[in-house]
């Protein structure tokens, strides 16, 4: 097993997301304005659109490290896709929730059917929700690898074709705020948002990375211990997993 | 055919199709029971709605969930033959092109639906439809055969994916049905304005154009993956 160094630059990433994060939190309750319609609850949206927006990013990379899997088959890439798709379902539970709660204060009911961008991510959220037992299903490392790789292309394609289909068949009540026009929001609330966005990218970007790094420490520490047993090192799994193993 | 001449795409297409189609005659696996599931769920909507008819969205929405869970029955047995009995391990010794298998079992999926939908739309139209008569037949097919491509394309993908894995049943539905959503929407909603009490309207021409734009993002995908389905 060659040397990665997944750890490299992990120290700035995170301190970075938590100054980008508390930063982007703290202009969320001291700068921004308070939305006139909707008052404090509208302060939601610097917390939900991230994560939502930050999730499907994320489904999409872990579509394209899946091509970049398929076309190479360097394992490596398969990891990266594996904990791309894992931390964005973490981010889609929380953009759900929030979601909800959002609707709840803003239209008074928790689930809002006749609103398109919730209504297609929840169906997102249940196709990418299937990935982990897909995964788990398969014994065969190699094809678990190649037939998870294909899951996430077709999920990564499959997510803004389902956007636009549940667009076109629901009437639009939800507010537009990243439309081409510009939307109305004002530079204070924009420049907010963008370090709220910014904030939790670099989240992402830093949780996947802890992750990649764990997983590929505990790699090698197994590696090690077998060699000190003195076991060829032939590669074995261990045990049944869902996540890639090197 | 002279020795180590490669064999058209075509001809393997051919072969592999009537294969599956002579194995659907013979044994009667799929359609039978594909029909015999949509004229139960019929009969359960019937109950399950309290209606003695449909008309509109709701008839819409009865016939197209039903069709969509039948498929998932003929989609859970596509490729449990080539699995069992080796069919995937002659097809990978012969030197024919891989995504001849893909275009073979799409095909015949699509043949299966179009067999069920024949017998169970003029049941469902006889059992639940309000304007029994089938109003708007030529937009109805058009409509049936548009997400019928649909879903021969990504229930091939989706069977192929979940053959080699241990909870084939449980994958199957789990991962077809999300997928299978965009079809759901754009079909139903497109057959509605068909079946209405007041009389038929024109389907509104988005409805057909994303089924279309649906198959063929996901034709060319299928095209593209299914080769990494496949076991050296």
């Amino acid at each position: 097993m060659n040397r990665h160094t997944f750890s490299r630059g992990l120290v700035p990433l995170s301190i970075a997301s938590v100054v980008l994060l508390v930063g982007g939190f703290a202009m969320v309750f001291l700068y921004a304005p308070s939305d006139a319609d909707q008052g404090f609850v509208q302060k939601i949206f610097y917390l939900h659109v991230p994560l939502a927006i930050v999730a499907l990013v994320g489904f999409v990379a872990g579509g394209v490290y899946g091509i970049r899997f398929l076309r190479s088959g360097d394992r490596l890439h398969d990891l990266r896709s594996y904990v791309a798709i894992h931390i964005s379902l973490i981010l889609a539970v929380g953009a759900l929730v929030t979601g909800s709660i959002w609707a709840k204060a803003s239209w008074g009911q928790w689930w809002v059917w006749e609103e398109p961008t919730l209504v297609s991510f929840l169906i997102v959220f249940l196709l990418y929700a299937c990935y982990q037992p897909l995964r788990f299903s398969i014994e065969d490392p190699d094809r678990q690898a190649r037939y998870a790789a294909v899951f996430a292309v077709v999920g990564g394609a499959f997510v803004p074709l389902n956007f636009m289909a549940v667009r076109a068949a629901e009437s639009l009540i939800h507010p537009r705020v990243l439309s081409t026009t510009g939307g109305t929001m004002p530079g204070s609330m924009r420049i907010t948002f963008v370090v709220a966005l910014a904030g939790m990218a670099v989240m992402f970007v830093t949780l996947c990375k802890y992750e990649l790094t764990s997983k590929h420490a505990s790699f090698q520490l197994r590696a090690l211990k077998r060699r000190l047993a003195g076991e060829d090192d032939g590669w074995v799994p261990v045990r049944r997993s869902a996540a890639p193993q090197l | 055919m002279s020795a180590g001449a490669p064999v058209p795409t075509r001809a393997v297409v051919a072969a592999l199709i009537r294969k599956d189609l002579r194995l659907e005659l013979r044994t009667r696996k799929s359609v039978p029971a594909m029909l015999l599931f949509s004229i139960s769920t019929f009969v359960l909507f019937h109950f399950g709605l309290d209606a003695r008819s449909l008309e509109g969205d709701m008839a819409a929405g009865v016939l197209w969930v039903t069709l969509l869970f039948a498929s998932v029955l003929a989609i859970n047995r596509l490729f449990v033959a080539e699995r069992e009995e080796g069919g995937f391990d002659g097809f990978l010794l012969a030197p024919v092109d891989r995504t001849a298998l893909f275009l073979a079992k799409a095909t015949v999926l699509f043949c299966f639906l179009v067999a069920v939908e024949l017998a169970a739309v003029p049941a469902f139209a006889v059992l639940l439809l309000e304007p029994s008569a089938l109003p708007g037949l030529p937009e109805l097919c058009l409509l049936l055969l548009l997400a019928d491509a649909g879903i021969a394309v990504v229930g091939t993908l989706v069977g192929a994916l979940a053959v080699q894995t241990r909870a084939r049943d449980l994958i199957v539905p789990l991962l077809a049905l999300p997928l299978m959503i965009p079809v759901v929407i754009a079909a139903a909603r497109g057959t509605a304005p068909l079946w209405l009490e007041a009389g038929a309207e024109a389907v509104p021409g988005r409805w057909p154009a994303i089924l279309g734009l649906y198959d063929l993002v996901f034709g060319l995908l299928a095209y593209a993956v299914f080769d990494y389905l496949l076991d050296e």
